[in-house]
């Protein structure tokens, strides 16, 4: 088996579980879980891959694919911070919408096929045997994915406004009384999380497939939402995760080309457990979950007028 | 009452020159069924220390909350050096010069010392700026703490000193402190007082909050004594007894509760040999080898400063949390009971009252009728076959509500809205009156007004009088010294021996609650 494609397809799988991770991270730093990451990624989905089709220009594809994750995340948003509805109960809400809305929209998509997003190839660079089709040559959205990642542990962990966010999601009443404004800071981190969903949907159907099938983003909203939570909150591992799990998933497939004799099911179950499993024993100190844990995530909150 | 109100007592020595730094007239607050603040009047001048006393829920909370810009009034202007504003949010506050130091910490246990400071700080430094200003302000007050260690790990006067700090970096003009000492060792309220005495020197007005009537007296110029919303007297404490204060707060006579002398019986009730628990949480404090005992009708106190271990002690002679050495620790009536849970050691007579009133002795949502159920199902025998027994139910609440002067509105009443000294009785109420052998009862009176807090104290040394044994822990050094026979210190998970209270003095005890043994 030659490494390098399987790398390559590696990188492929993961990025739109890391894509969709880092924006629910930053959502439920502020303190907010939005369980519907499965549904904003599904309208991305469809929503990018309907303009790519009409218009058969990629980047507003893309665009119009993470703008429609922020209008997803818009409803949560309002549901959950202004009229003070059950964060759980909505983002379940959340993703069965999407789901719904997606199947209605994409029941005239189904069967076209789409070209993938051009590689953003550097001249020369690009040639380089192995570390030059390794580094270079993939599509904008994967740079995007690594670049965000960064940026959001960067954001989170040395700056004013990240430092202001985490203290949102840490302890509301107290930024409350500090004069922090909770409410704007968590509609911009659950918009943020919406974009992040849109982006990782854009991706799946303009990228990873290219096509639009009913329901393709298999769980992978979920499994973004699993990475945050057994990640500890923290960027790095979550990326490890979110790599662990395209990795497993891609290696999987060859080992059942290999005509190993394990029920298929099995080796299709592998990534989710392995992942949880993997994540759950790297990340064993209680005192470090708590640091991590945003402690009023999940709770609504009520200011005294 | 009314007529109090317009009584001014003035004792005033300031100079007549010194224009008023704040000044709120008619301030007006009322929440859906209460009016919190009646038409309150107050002057606050630059450099002085001025007591706001009150019981609680007398709306000295809301009335700082509404300084600080927390809360809009209803009606009534606010004055800051001689402008009338309308302050919409704290930040605004903070822009004026006003500092506040919450009683519950407004802290982010999972962030830095640097990084709490930081957030609160309006000129938005960055963190090495920040920590060298931290440096400066603490050596100029003498408020040591290190910016880079994380606030879980810091003790309750620590994180105290650390909302002080983070006032002082804005070098404000007015400082309010709600009930600082409430947490702290009196050595270290003595401390803070220096502090404060320091920064009144230095120009800084402050507004002190408190219902202890001896601090007040020793460190504040003026008091201004709140009564259910409005304003009763204005006085200088210096020229006031704490009686007389506290009359004026109260609005009824003190009194006194005397403590029977101990009848000598040995009776061991409860004994701890060597306990030693890991605690569960990984912010709190593990246990080492306690030791103690409790005989037939005695009382026994234990102080300390929140979070030594305190929690992790009612966990396990409550059973909430089970013991899995090999060999027995704790003992209720020479009986083994490490592995027992909370039901099987209050089947064999034993009545616990733990800290959080909601959430582990009451539940908030449920009526008081139900409420009075949960511990008392088994040795009343209110469930048969299992059935409720609803007649003896409301009979039992009916019984608690009268015995132990519950106000409420009736035995269907939601438990939450009763307030904190009500829920207290209700809870003691219900422990007293199935007679324990033993009770152990976490912060007895924390948060309840004195009139219900005297009752309480009351109703537990009637209890020991029948041959009860009875264990407080508590942060109220006042209340163990009124109530308790002997008295042990906690301090970092570990006991010190039991003193009698006939032999024991404040300083003693104050300095083994910060770790230090008198030589």
């Amino acid at each position: 088996m030659d490494a390098l494609p399987v790398v390559l397809t590696i990188i492929t799988a993961s990025t739109p579980l890391l894509l969709a991770a880092t924006g629910e991270l930053v959502t439920e730093k502020a303190g907010v879980l939005n369980l519907g990451v499965e549904g904003m990624m599904l309208v991305g989905a469809i929503a990018a891959f309907a303009t790519a089709v009409s218009t058969g220009s990629g980047l507003l594809a893309i665009l119009v694919g993470a703008f429609s994750g922020v209008a997803v995340a818009a409803i949560f948003a309002i549901l959950t911070l202004t009229f003070l509805a059950n964060q759980v109960a909505t983002g379940l809400a959340l993703t069965i919408f999407g789901v719904g809305l997606s199947a209605l929209i994409g029941s005239s998509f189904v069967g076209i096929s789409l070209e993938p997003l051009p590689q953003l190839n550097v001249e020369f660079l690009s040639t380089i045997p192995i570390l030059g089709e390794l580094l270079f040559g993939h599509d904008v959205l994967v740079y995007l994915s690594f670049i965000m990642i960064l940026l959001a542990g960067y954001f989170l962990s040395k700056t004013r406004p990240g430092l202001i966010l985490r203290a949102v999601g840490e302890s509301h009443d107290s930024a409350h009384a500090l004069g922090y404004s909770v409410l704007t800071v968590r509609y911009l981190a659950v918009l943020f999380g919406g974009f992040m969903s849109g982006l990782a949907g854009s991706y799946l159907s303009l990228v990873y497939t290219p096509l639009w099938a009913e329901n393709m983003t298999a769980g992978r909203g979920w499994i973004a939402l699993a990475l945050v939570v057994f990640g500890t909150w923290r960027a790095g591992r979550i990326a490890f995760g979110a790599y662990l799990f395209g990795a497993i998933t891609i290696l999987q497939l060859h080992v059942q080309g290999w005509g190993i004799n394990i029920a298929s099911q099995f080796m299709t179950m592998l990534p989710y457990i392995a992942t949880v499993v993997v994540l759950v024993l790297i990340s064993q100190d209680r005192t470090k979950i708590k640091m991590n844990a945003p402690q009023s995530i999940g709770k609504a909150f009520r200011p005294a007028k | 009452m009314s007529q109090n109100k317009a009584k001014s007592k003035t004792g005033q020595l300031d100079e007549p020159e010194l224009a008023p730094l704040l000044k709120l007239s008619g301030i007006t607050k009322s929440f859906p069924g209460i009016l919190a603040n009646d038409a309150i009047d107050l002057t606050v001048k630059q450099g002085e220390i001025h007591a706001l006393l009150g019981e609680n829920g007398a709306g000295k909370s809301t009335l700082v909350k509404i300084i600080y810009g927390l809360l809009k009034p209803d009606a009534g202007t606010f004055e800051w050096e001689e402008v009338v504003l309308s302050l919409s949010n704290p930040a605004q506050a903070r822009s004026l010069g006003i500092g506040m130091v919450f009683q519950h910490f407004s802290l982010f246990e999972a962030l830095t010392v640097c990084e709490n400071i930081a957030i609160a700080d309006d000129q938005k430094l960055n963190l090495k700026t920040i920590a060298l200003r931290i440096k400066e302000v603490s050596d100029k007050y003498g408020l040591p703490i290190d910016p880079d260690r994380y606030v879980h790990s810091l003790s309750v006067g620590e994180k105290q000193r650390i909302e002080i700090l983070r006032c002082l970096l804005q070098k404000p003009k007015l400082l309010i402190l709600d009930e600082p000492t409430s947490v702290l060792t009196p050595q270290e309220a003595l401390n803070l007082f220096a502090t404060l005495e320091n920064l009144a020197s230095s120009g800084c007005a402050i507004l002190y909050i408190s219902h202890k009537l001896a601090e007040v007296k020793s460190l504040c110029g003026t008091a201004t004594i709140l009564r259910n919303g409005a304003v009763v007297a204005t006085c200088n404490p210096k020229l006031e007894t704490a009686k007389t204060m506290a009359e004026l707060m109260i609005g009824a006579k003190l009194h006194n509760i005397k403590r029977p002398k101990k009848s000598g019986s040995h009776d061991n009730r409860v004994q701890i040999n060597k306990l030693n628990l890991k605690s569960n949480d990984p912010f709190g404090m593990d246990l080492e080898n306690i030791s103690f005992d409790i005989q037939k009708g005695e009382v026994v106190g234990i102080a300390g400063v929140a979070g030594n271990g305190q929690t992790e002690l009612m966990a396990a002679l409550s059973g909430e949390v089970i013991q899995t050495g090999s060999h027995e620790t704790i003992f209720f009536d020479g009986v083994g009971v490490s592995t027992m849970r909370v039901a099987e050691r209050r089947a064999m007579g034993a009545g616990f009252v733990p800290e959080e009133r909601y959430g582990h002795a009451a539940i908030k949502e449920m009526s008081l009728k139900d409420n009075a159920l949960l511990t008392t199902s088994q040795k009343l025998n209110l469930i048969k076959k299992g059935f409720l027994q609803s007649n003896e139910i409301c009979d039992l609440t009916h019984k608690i509500i009268s015995d132990f002067d519950v106000r409420t509105t009736g035995l269907e009443m939601e438990t939450g809205n009763l307030s904190g000294g009500n829920l207290q009785k209700f809870i003691l109420g219900r422990e007293i009156l199935q007679n324990p052998r033993i009770l152990i009862v976490s912060q007895p009176t924390w948060g309840v007004d004195a009139g219900a807090a005297v009752f309480l104290r009351k109703s537990l040394l009637d209890l020991a009088a029948r041959g009860c044994a009875i264990l407080i822990i508590s942060q109220d050094l006042d209340e163990i010294f009124e109530i308790c026979d002997r008295i042990a210190v906690l301090y970092q998970g570990t006991l010190s021996p039991l003193i009698n209270t006939e032999s024991a003095s404040v300083d003693q005890i104050g300095l083994l609650m910060g770790g230090k043994t008198t030589e």
